[in-house]
């Protein structure tokens, strides 16, 4: 669906998107969702710094606790530990995250910034948009929209994590239930 | 891994992975701990009961902030004042807890084995809070936190444990936890306070029994003093007090005999100047204050671990 050279050219361009959108860099901070975009945030970090020279604080945010299917799933998946050791109060966070799809991930991550203190706006990017968004919640910088089946499985791999840059979509068969 | 436990009744059956799991969680829990809005809300409409047979202050409020910062509702019983002084049975208080709705019983008990007992009888999520000498797994898990964050891979690492073991659960849950996590164990104390088999060379894995202290402390990693409870002197197990300090007592000389730098802990409430000196327990090595700290995200962690419990689910 997506080659390492579209991944490269979404995230340049979302960089450009992100700092033509709020000027003021100084007021600007970058937030990933573990796991993968934290490792985008940080992409999209080191790209506005390629661009501007100037040094944007980076954090990363585990939203487990901040789900609303805790209790639903049967286990408790483990933890990892959030990073974000600077104030985020007054400033524009652009939250990062892989795929958005229900919306529900991004409604707990907002959950979450708001326990930090209060940002003067939260603005959201992610690589890919694939649909089927179950809150009011749509994305200010998209890398590709991709249209899926609800029952389709979205996979981004990642060269920090995964070894390679790419996302392909595997379709899945509906569980009869 | 994915976690499957229901209750937290002992660590001596857990794997690697599971206490693992637990510290993996407890740091993300510290993180928690750290932010301006100390509040998460994994356990938003839960009633954690906190039932405590036996007196205790720091871990029954170190359980309390746990489940509050959580935002579980929280519900106290305690021996004194409650039905248990009227004659209630066990049996029938853990029956009424049921019915007060608790999802998860975190309780005390002087008996060993209490927890177990109310675990096999209720559908609530139970964590032992300490039973008799028996057990006391959030303070192993919090003790291997601590020793990690100071020393970091507890691997070859030699732990020394000073004092009234015989009597202390916290002993055999520090001795549960570290082992797995590749340390050893060097214990110390006068024999009279050692279990007889333990003494006698039938002891756990990766422990050892040292009577000499000073042996048992030179070049050691850290060293954990556990709390002498004075009437032990009264049951004739111990000449006098004066004679255990002049003899296990930690003192500056004796941390000096450890590796430089190595920690001191004690999980409290401490008797100064009998099994810790008061300079030891406030001076640079000590990690008394970080234990009581890391005290409150083990139990945080576990709290949210056992959220995914059958019993607690889709309710």
């Amino acid at each position: 669906m997506l080659g390492a050279d579209d991944v490269r050219r979404a995230i340049s361009r979302i960089a450009h998107e992100i700092v033509e959108r709020d000027r003021d860099l100084s007021a600007l901070a970058i937030i990933g969702i573990r796991s993968r975009g934290d490792v985008l945030a940080a992409r999209l970090r080191d790209a506005i710094h390629a661009n501007e020279g100037a040094g944007v604080p980076l954090g990363s945010l585990d939203i487990t606790l901040y789900r609303d299917d805790l209790t639903r799933i049967g286990y408790a998946p483990i933890v990892h530990e959030s990073a974000l050791d600077f104030s985020i109060d007054g400033k524009v966070v652009v939250l990062v995250d892989d795929v958005l799809f229900t919306g529900r991930t991004i409604r707990a991550a907002m959950d979450a910034v708001v326990d930090y203190g209060r940002p003067r706006a939260i603005r959201l990017a992610v690589l890919v948009d694939r649909g089927h968004r179950e809150l009011p919640i749509r994305a200010d910088f998209v890398g590709k929209n991709v249209p899926t089946k609800p029952t389709d499985d979205v996979k981004v791999h990642l060269a920090e994590v995964d070894g390679r840059d790419e996302v392909e979509v595997v379709a899945r068969e509906a569980v009869a239930t | 891994m994915r976690w499957t436990r229901r209750h937290v009744l002992d660590t001596d059956d857990w794997s690697r992975d599971e206490i693992e799991a637990v510290l993996e969680t407890t740091g993300a829990m510290v993180e928690v701990l750290s932010r301006p809005v100390r509040r998460a809300p994994p356990l938003r409409g839960r009633t954690v009961v906190l039932f405590f047979a036996e007196s205790s202050t720091r871990t029954r409020v170190s359980f309390e902030l746990a489940a509050k910062t959580l935002s579980a509702d929280v519900v106290n019983i305690t021996a004194s004042g409650s039905s248990v002084e009227k004659g209630e049975t066990l049996y029938d208080t853990v029956r009424t807890l049921q019915a007060l709705g608790g999802d998860i019983v975190v309780m005390r008990h002087g008996s060993s084995g209490a927890p177990y007992f109310v675990a096999e009888r209720t559908d609530s999520a139970v964590i032992n809070a300490g039973d008799g000498w028996h057990a006391h797994p959030t303070q192993g898990l919090l003790d291997a936190y601590t020793l990690r964050g100071a020393l970091g891979d507890l691997e070859g690492k030699r732990i020394v444990i000073v004092g009234d073991v015989l009597h202390s659960r916290v002993a055999r849950s520090d001795i549960n936890t570290l082992a797995p996590l590749g340390a050893t164990v060097t214990l110390s104390g006068p024999p009279t306070l050692i279990p007889a088999a333990w003494r006698c060379g039938q002891l756990p894995p990766r422990t050892t029994y040292e009577p000499d202290v000073d042996r048992a402390l030179a070049g050691a990693d850290a060293v954990i003093a556990l709390r002498l409870q004075k009437e032990r002197q009264e049951g004739g197990l111990l000449p006098s007090l004066r004679e255990y300090t002049r003899v296990w007592g930690i003192t500056e000389a004796r941390v000096g005999l450890m590796k430089p730098g190595a920690p001191v802990m004690h999980p409290g409430p401490m008797n100064e100047g009998v099994e810790i000196d008061a300079a030891v327990a406030h001076g640079a090595q000590s990690l008394v204050e970080r234990q009581v700290t890391n005290g409150v995200a083990v139990r945080m962690a576990l709290l949210y671990l056992l959220v995914g419990t059958p019993s607690l689910e889709a309710a």
